[in-house]
Order: structure tokens, then C-alpha cells, then sequence
């Protein structure tokens, strides 16, 4: 009785096509974005760990939830299935350093923005192969993005100012004038608002490019390249987009993480295992689903959590090492779970509530 | 200026200045490319048999040496702990058939490739568990000791892992080409459905299938066990086994072979005589870009087969 | 009901193609004419090459040899995006649709050539963007409306029947605009009420848009009661070419291809 679309007819072809054409889903988002923007910082607050949860947990699971979007838009969308994701974060932490060190005076959005479009323009560099490269073939080409630009920031002092340990802190940096949301003076608050506005401004943008034109020939794309031809779409400009906006996003989430998470900024955080895990991000939450990514990320990131806390006070006492390879064991498990039971992830299983919800208490 | 020298003509100068040099660094490092295709050889096997990429290749080889050095740890004859392992190997074959080949028949490449990824995880974290994650060292007794042959410095293992490599290659070239069960593998890996339908039994071909990988898997992982120590770097060598597929075609078993001594010798030269001009560790991302260069020229490798795409 | 009255010009012309893959020669010296607003049919035995002509024709197979020249330019070379660029559109005998989108996607992504504003305009969605996509969005209704598919829009294609799927792609490659529309075997597995539909639409489609049209076809009384000219190939050579009763009785192709009616 609760989620209903009965009367809510749609006079136009806006209405239509928004993105939350149901009433009940547009009230959901709000209670979302509520819960996000006040819900959670005052019960951080309240509760007096605003730096534990906000500041360990949510600004990494929204950087992460931002590098699962851009590789959901390269992978899910335009199904060309990347390991180099972990290089592109790479790319956009470092280039924020390097422009935030060498001009000073920038703001600090505007840093992370050209991060992103460096980062962008590494991407089109990277994905010009793809046209002649499909598949798995392009799969192991983009671990040569990964393992050379890793080395790159390893070997070359350049990147890192000539720091003599090679350890390089992230500038601090202000938004207005006296908040700042990177370096040691940076308080979580700050810096989960700032991390949530990008990330927020970023999906929708995301989501409004994939349901329109842009979106339409990536996914054509990936379904049936040849067809896609057929039609019109131009394969390379189709598919250096998709290397292009997808570097971008994860470009900008890889300097959130260098330079408001850890404040520190080393090609070792960005390494092959970063790109898988954000490839399983992709895989749990939903191929092809911005809504997807989200999920994804906040379940591997608090999955760890989870088996950290939960089992103590059940009584079981668990040691860390055992609680890595159980994480690992019960990735495994899922991901083949998921694979088999819903490949469309857990985006899809929240499709299905949805429809399971508007027959309530109906069965079927 | 002098980068520029340093890369386009002081390699070669050292080169020409001191060819048993790098006569002992291209052998080192053929010798080191066989155990790349040894592992790329597994790949190519599922590849080949059931149109499967199977990721988790490299945990299946450090899976099985883990498994071994712990048999031989827990003081069990060599041959025994190689049958052990192999019936180990037997029963993860049953288990990844039943448990995530099955289910997925007939989806797309893309699909059972993550489910191997997934596989990996599983057994990683499997395998840390009931081993440790300590460094293992393996010793079986297989000779180290460097020796000469023709005025060039070679070590003997080198010799044995090219020996080892060379037959199994044999065997299984003999196996896919002249048994029928051979012919089976090799009409699965072309259409699931159709073998299906000519009456070829699907899930005794995939264990068959499996069970030969797990076996090469466990001689790469003994080989270089005893190369490397049995550790969990042992997976960043196997991803390396990729870029030996590309070179020499995922279906291909010469393919495997030839790419690994290409690779191989390719890495050592280059870290050898380009290292020091870029700061070193160029292993770590040339046989990629070697595998995307060669992608540019030929999509499809040196001996696979061009997919002709039919509309 | 087909007629003289408006068939124009020579709107493609293909000179002498030839075709081969490694030792397998697909055509050999064809040549064909297209004109303008007519309908013609290509018909001949399985393997004949039919499939492989209209590959070429839109820029899908390179010949040998041979030149084609359509609306005055002649090219042997084209990539199939600029084929479609020129106004070509085509079906597949293997429906090529996107498994992954819904019906309304799917003929969306047909009006994909003629959507111009750049993704930035896009990713902000309010706007021109939205003003350009609401535009196609109703030419696309209007094709959901003239192929009576509008209870599917929503549908994933992957979903749905074969025959549905057929008309989902004709939609499609009608959503382009084309001046020349390629069907490959459009009726392939439909029945009798399906194919009278699709004869329809197909004559609909030529009538009110004049969009010239060849196809290759099996039934040959469709292609009898369609067709303006019909054209049949056999072992890769053009043996016929002209008006369908002229093509019925010739004995060439009686002998490669129809067969006659045997005393019960």
C-alpha cells in the first residue's frame, strides 16, 4: 500500500524520463540525502566520534564510491573491464600535488578539478588502444596503465618535489579561507561536507550522462560494437569518452583519498589491488549502476568493519590476520555468489525490493 | 642529452662491448621465461578446453606449492606429497566445476572471468589460513649449483625447469591432437552448447580439464618454489603470465612457450641494460607494454586465431 | 499498388564487386542498381552472397574490387558509421539489437546520429540537452506508434520474441531517417500474421517516407507482391535482374533456385 505508482500518470515526456519518476522514490533520495548531509555528522558528533566515523570511515567510502562510479562508467556502461584503476587514482593524487605546490593560491576545489581533467587527458592516452584491442586482450593492456604509472611516481623524484624520503604530505588547504579540509589542521567535519558535496555534484552528473545520449551510445557500445557502428556511433570518440569521464571521476577520487583521507601521497596506496577492489565494488553493487557503485562501496568498506567489531561481541575473539583471510575468503564467496544469484548485483536486488514492495502485501 | 645517450646508444654499446654477457642475460632470462609459460600454459589449457580465462591460474600454482611444502614440512615423502596434491587439485577441480562453472554455463566470457577472480580471493584467503603466511622455502632436491657450458655461465635448475617445461609441453600436444578426449576438450572450448548436443559429457571434460591444470600448476609452483621461496609475490609473477598470453594467443600451447622465452628474456635484457638509465625495476611494467605494443600490431598474437566477426 | 509513378533515379550503384575471404570468393563481378524509391529484392539459394552484397553496400566488407557509388559519390572503402552518416541504414538476419536496453532505448540509440549537443550539456541534463532529447524522444513514439509496439517500450529486448525483435530493429534503422534501408531477411521465422504486419510497415515505409529499400528475402510470394524490381544471386554472380514476373519465368533461375511445381 505503501509504494504505489497507481495515480501517477505521466502527462509528459520529462516526467517521464526524470530519474526518480515515482513519488515515493523522490521522498527515499530526500531522506537519503538528509541522512547524509545532517543524520549522520549529528550522531557522529553526538556520539563523540566524529573523527572515527566520519573522518575513517565515510570519507573513504565516499572517495571509493566516486572511483566506483568512474569505473562503473567504463566498465559497466561501456564495458571496456579496466585493472588500471588504481593508476588513474594515482594520476589525480599526484597531479594535485604538483598543482597545489606549485600554485599556491589555488583554490582548492579548483585543484581537485584539474587533478581530474590531468587525469582525463592521461585516460584518452591510455584508451586510444581500445579500438583496436577488445576484451580480455584490453583487460591486460590496461595493466600496463597501472604497473608503468605506478612506477612512474615510484621512480621519477619529479613527482613527489624531490622530497629526500620519498614520503610526501598533502598540503594543507582551506575552502574559505579558514576551514580547511586538507592537512593536519582539517577537522572531519569539513572534510566529510566537502568530500559529500563533490561526490554528490559528481554522481549526478554521472547519472544525468548516463540516461541521455552520451549514455545510450556507451551502453550500445558495449552490448554490440559492431551494431553500435552500424547506427552511426563513431567507436573511437564513443570509447575515448568513456576512458576520459571515467579517468576524471577516478582521478578526483584518488586526490580525495591522497589528499583529505590519508594526507599523504604515495603511489603504493594506488597499487594493482586497489584496482581489483574497486572492481568488485563494481561487481556487488551492479554493473551499469550509479546507485550501484554506492552500494558496492559502502559494503566492501564496511565489510572489514563488520568482521572486526561484530564477532568480539558475539565472544569470538578474532585475530587480525584471521579477519583479513576470512574477508578475503568471503569476498571470494560473494563475488561468485553474486555472479551466479544476481549479476546484476546488489543494485538489481534493490530493484527487486522495490518491485517485490509495490505488490505488498500482495505476493505477486 | 645524456638521457638520451644513456637510452638509444650506451645498451647497445655494452652490448656489442661484451656479448657472453648478454648471451648469460638472454639465457637467464629465457630460462626465467620458461617458468612463465609454464604458468601461461595452465591458462591456456582451461582457455582452450572450455572458453573459460581462468584468473585464479596463479593462486592455483601458489595453492599447489603451498600445499606441497607443507606436505614435504610435515616430513611426507616427495612422491607422496606430489600425489597428495594432485588429489587436492582433483577435488578443487570437482569443486570450481560444481560449484561455479555449472551455474554459469553459457554466460558470457566477461561473467565467468570475474567468477574466477572471485575464485582467487577464495583460495588466497583459503591458503593463508590453513598455511600461514609465512615465506616457505622448498627444497626437493633439485640441483642449483651454476655451472659452465660453453664458456657461458648457466645455473642447473634453470636446465631442469626448461627439461620439466619442455615435456609436459610434449605430452600435452600429444594429448590435445591425438586422443579423442582431446578432440572432446577442444569441441567444448569452441561451443559449450554444441558439444553439448553432439553428447559430450560438459562437466567431466571441465574436471579433466582443471585436474591437467592444477598439475601444471603444481609443477610451475614447485619450480618456482624452490625459485623464489613459496610466497604470495608468487601471484604478481603469475599476473605476468598475461602479457605471455597475449603475445603468444590464449589458445595456443607453442604460443605459451614461446611467449614466456620472449618475455622472459625480454624483461632481463631490458632491466639489465635500461634499468640503470630509468632508475630500474623496469620488470614490473615491461612485458605489459611489450603485450600492448605487440596488441597494436597484432590483436591477436603471435599464433592465435583472428576472430573473423560475422554479422 | 507498387508502380512506375515514383521510382527515380539511380540512387546506388555498385560496378563490378568482388568479394573474397582468404580462398573463399563470396561475389564475384556483381554489379547492381539501386534506384530511387524502389523496392528491390535479392533472392537466391543459401551462401549465394546475398548477405555479403548488403554488407558491402554498407561499408561493413571491403571488396576486392569494385566500386560503389551512391548519391553521385563513388567510394570502395567506407567504414560502416559513415554509411549511416550518408543515410544507409540495415537489419541483421541475426537481429543485432542491444540485448541490454529496452525497446524505447534501443530505437533511441537509432537517433543517436542527429543528437548533437555535446556531453556537457548532458552530464548538467536541464537544458539544451533536455530539449534535444525530448525532441527524439517523440520521433521515436511516433515509430513505437506506426510498428504498434508501444506495449513493449519498456521491455528489455533480450526479452522479448523474435518476431518482436525484428520489428524492434526495423524501428531502429527507421529511427535514422534513412534514404536507404537494408532488411536482411526481415521476415525470417514469422508467421503468416507476422509477415503480413511486417509487409505492411514495409510498404508503409516506402509510400509515406519514399525511403527506398532492398532486401533479402525467402518467401517468395512476399517478394513477388512487394517488390519493384527483384535481383537474384547464386554462387556469388548476379543471374537475374528485373521485374518480378520477368524473374519467375526465366529459366536460369528457375534452375538454380525456384524449382517448378511438381504434378501432384
Amino acid at each position: 500500500m505503501l509504494y504505489r505508482e497507481a495515480g501517477q500518470f505521466k502527462t509528459s515526456y520529462v516526467a517521464d524520463q526524470a530519474i526518480f519518476p515515482i513519488l515515493q522514490d523522490r521522498i527515499f533520495v530526500a531522506l537519503i540525502l538528509a541522512v547524509a548531509f545532517v543524520g549522520i555528522p549529528v550522531l557522529a558528533i553526538s556520539a563523540g566520534a566524529e573523527a572515527y566515523w566520519l573522518g575513517t570511515i565515510m570519507v573513504p567510502l565516499l572517495a571509493y564510491a566516486l572511483a566506483a562510479i568512474g569505473l562503473n562508467i567504463l566498465t559497466g556502461y561501456a564495458g571496456q573491464v579496466s585493472l588500471g584503476t588504481g593508476g588513474f587514482m594515482a594520476v589525480g593524487a599526484f597531479a594535485a600535488y604538483k598543482l597545489a605546490t606549485a600554485f599556491p593560491w589555488l583554490n582548492v576545489v579548483l585543484v581537485f578539478l584539474l587533478a581530474g581533467l590531468v587525469t582525463a587527458a592521461v585516460g584518452i592516452m591510455f584508451g586510444f588502444p581500445s579500438l583496436r584491442i577488445k576484451g580480455f586482450y584490453l583487460t591486460v593492456a590496461t595493466l600496463a596503465s597501472q604497473f608503468f604509472l605506478i612506477w612512474l611516481f615510484n621512480k621519477v623524484p619529479w613527482f613527489t618535489n624531490y622530497a629526500p624520503s620519498g614520503v610526501i604530505n598533502a598540503p594543507p588547504r582551506a575552502v574559505f579561507s579558514d576551514i580547511f579540509v586538507t592537512g593536519s589542521e582539517a577537522r572531519p567535519l569539513a572534510k566529510y561536507y566537502f568530500v559529500l558535496v563533490i561526490v554528490t555534484v559528481l554522481a549526478l552528473a554521472a547519472k544525468n550522462l548516463v540516461r541521455g545520449r552520451v549514455g545510450r551510445a556507451w551502453m550500445a557500445i558495449r552490448d554490440m560494437d559492431i551494431a553500435a557502428e552500424i547506427i552511426g556511433i563513431r567507436p573511437l570518440q564513443t570509447k575515448l569518452l568513456a576512458f576520459a569521464v571515467s579517468s576524471f571521476y577516478c582521478g578526483i577520487a584518488g586526490a580525495l583519498w591522497a589528499h583529505v583521507y590519508t594526507s599523504s601521497v604515495e603511489a603504493l596506496a594506488f597499487d594493482i589491488d586497489t584496482s581489483f577492489t574497486v572492481l568488485f565494488m563494481i561487481i556487488i553493487g551492479g554493473l551499469g549502476s550509479i546507485l550501484g557503485s554506492f552500494l558496492g562501496a559502502a559494503f566492501i568498506t564496511l565489510l572489514p568493519l563488520f568482521l572486526e567489531n561484530v564477532p568480539p561481541k558475539l565472544g569470538l575473539a578474532i585475530s587480525v590476520n584471521l579477519v583479513t583471510n576470512i574477508q578475503q575468503i568471503i569476498f571470494g564467496a560473494l563475488i561468485v555468489f553474486f555472479l551466479i544469484a544476481e549479476p546484476r548485483g546488489l543494485a538489481r536486488l534493490w530493484q527487486i525490493g522495490k518491485e517485490k514492495l509495490r505488490l505488498w502485501p500482495f505476493p505477486h | 642529452m645524456a638521457t638520451l645517450y644513456a637510452l638509444f646508444v650506451d645498451p647497445f654499446a655494452q652490448m656489442w662491448d661484451n656479448p657472453e654477457f648478454l648471451l648469460e642475460v638472454v639465457i637467464g632470462g629465457l630460462l626465467s621465461g620458461v617458468l612463465y609459460s609454464l604458468v601461461a600454459l595452465g591458462y591456456v589449457l582451461i582457455y582452450k578446453a572450455s572458453g573459460v580465462f581462468n584468473f585464479a591460474q596463479g593462486t592455483m600454482v601458489l595453492f599447489a606449492a603451498l600445499t606441497f611444502s607443507g606436505c614435504i614440512d610435515l616430513h611426507v615423502p616427495i612422491w607422496l606429497s606430489f600425489i597428495i596434491v594432485i588429489a587436492v587439485m582433483v577435488v578443487l577441480a570437482f569443486g570450481i566445476e560444481r560449484v561455479v562453472l555449472r551455474p554459469l554455463v553459457n554466460q558470457e566470457q566477461i561473467i565467468l572471468f570475474m567468477a574466477t577472480i572471485g575464485i582467487t580471493y577464495f583460495l588466497r584467503g583459503l591458503g593463508q589460513i590453513v598455511w600461514g603466511g609465512n615465506v616457505r622455502t622448498l627444497d626437493i632436491g633439485l640441483p642449483k649449483a651454476p655451472m659452465i657450458i660453453g664458456g657461458v655461465l648457466v645455473n642447473a635448475f634453470d636446465l631442469v625447469s626448461a627439461a620439466a617445461a619442455g615435456s609436459l609441453v610434449a605430452i600435452l600436444a600429444v594429448f590435445f591432437q591425438k586422443t579423442a578426449v582431446g578432440r572432446a576438450l577442444r569441441a567444448v572450448a569452441d561451443d559449450h552448447q554444441a558439444a553439448q548436443a553432439v553428447g559430450i559429457p560438459l562437466k567431466t571434460i571441465w574436471v579433466i580439464v582443471w585436474t591437467t591444470a592444477g598439475i601444471v600448476a603444481l609443477v610451475a609452483g614447485i619450480l618456482w618454489g624452490t625459485n623464489l621461496g613459496v610466497q604470495f609475490s608468487i601471484e604478481l609473477v603469475a599476473l605476468k603470465a598475461l602479457p605471455v598470453l597475449i603475445l603468444g594467443g590464449f589458445t595456443s600451447v607453442p604460443g605459451a612457450i614461446v611467449g614466456g622465452l620472449i618475455v622472459g628474456a625480454g624483461e632481463k635484457v631490458a632491466e639489465v641494460f635500461w634499468g640503470p638509465a630509468l632508475g630500474g625495476a623496469i620488470e614490473d611494467w615491461f612485458a605489459y607494454m611489450l603485450a600492448l605494443a605487440f596488441l597494436l600490431v597484432r590483436p591477436q598474437g603471435l599464433f592465435g586465431e583472428r576472430i573473423i566477426e560475422r554479422v | 499498388m507498387t508502380s512506375a509513378k515514383r521510382i527515380g533515379e539511380v540512387l546506388l550503384h555498385a560496378e563490378g564487386i568482388s568479394l573474397s575471404f582468404g580462398g573463399v570468393r563470396a561475389l564475384t563481378d556483381i554489379s547492381l542498381e539501386i534506384r530511387e524509391h524502389e523496392i528491390l529484392a535479392i533472392i537466391g539459394p543459401n551462401g549465394a552472397g546475398k548477405t555479403s552484397m548488403l554488407n558491402v553496400i554498407n561499408g561493413f566488407y571491403h571488396p576486392q574490387q569494385g566500386a560503389i557509388t551512391y548519391k553521385g559519390a563513388t567510394r570502395r572503402r567506407m567504414r560502416p558509421h559513415q554509411a549511416a552518416e550518408q543515410g544507409i541504414a540495415r537489419t541483421f538476419q541475426n537481429v543485432a539489437l542491444f540485448r541490454g536496453m529496452t525497446t524505447l532505448d534501443n530505437i533511441m540509440t537509432g537517433r543517436l546520429l542527429r543528437m548533437r549537443r555535446n556531453f556537457l550539456w548532458q552530464a548538467l541534463y536541464y537544458g539544451p540537452a533536455l530539449k534535444e532529447e525530448l525532441e527524439h524522444r517523440e520521433y521515436a513514439e511516433r515509430i513505437i506508434d506506426f510498428l504498434e509496439i508501444q506495449a513493449i517500450r519498456r521491455t528489455p529486448v533480450g526479452q522479448l520474441p523474435y518476431g518482436l525483435q525484428k520489428r524492434v530493429e526495423l524501428g531502429r534503422a527507421l529511427a535514422m531517417q534513412p534514404e536507404l534501408l537494408l532488411l536482411d531477411e526481415p521476415m525470417a521465422g514469422m508467421n503468416v500474421e507476422e509477415k503480413e504486419d511486417m509487409c505492411r510497415f514495409i510498404l508503409d515505409v516506402n509510400d509515406e517516407f519514399g525511403t527506398t529499400i532492398a532486401l533479402i528475402e525467402h518467401d517468395m510470394g512476399v517478394v513477388m507482391d512487394i517488390s519493384d524490381r527483384v535481383a537474384v544471386l547464386d554462387y556469388g554472380r548476379k543471374i537475374a535482374d528485373g521485374a518480378p514476373d520477368a524473374v519467375r519465368a526465366n529459366q536460369t533461375v528457375i534452375d538454380a533456385y525456384l524449382g517448378v511445381a511438381r504434378e501432384a
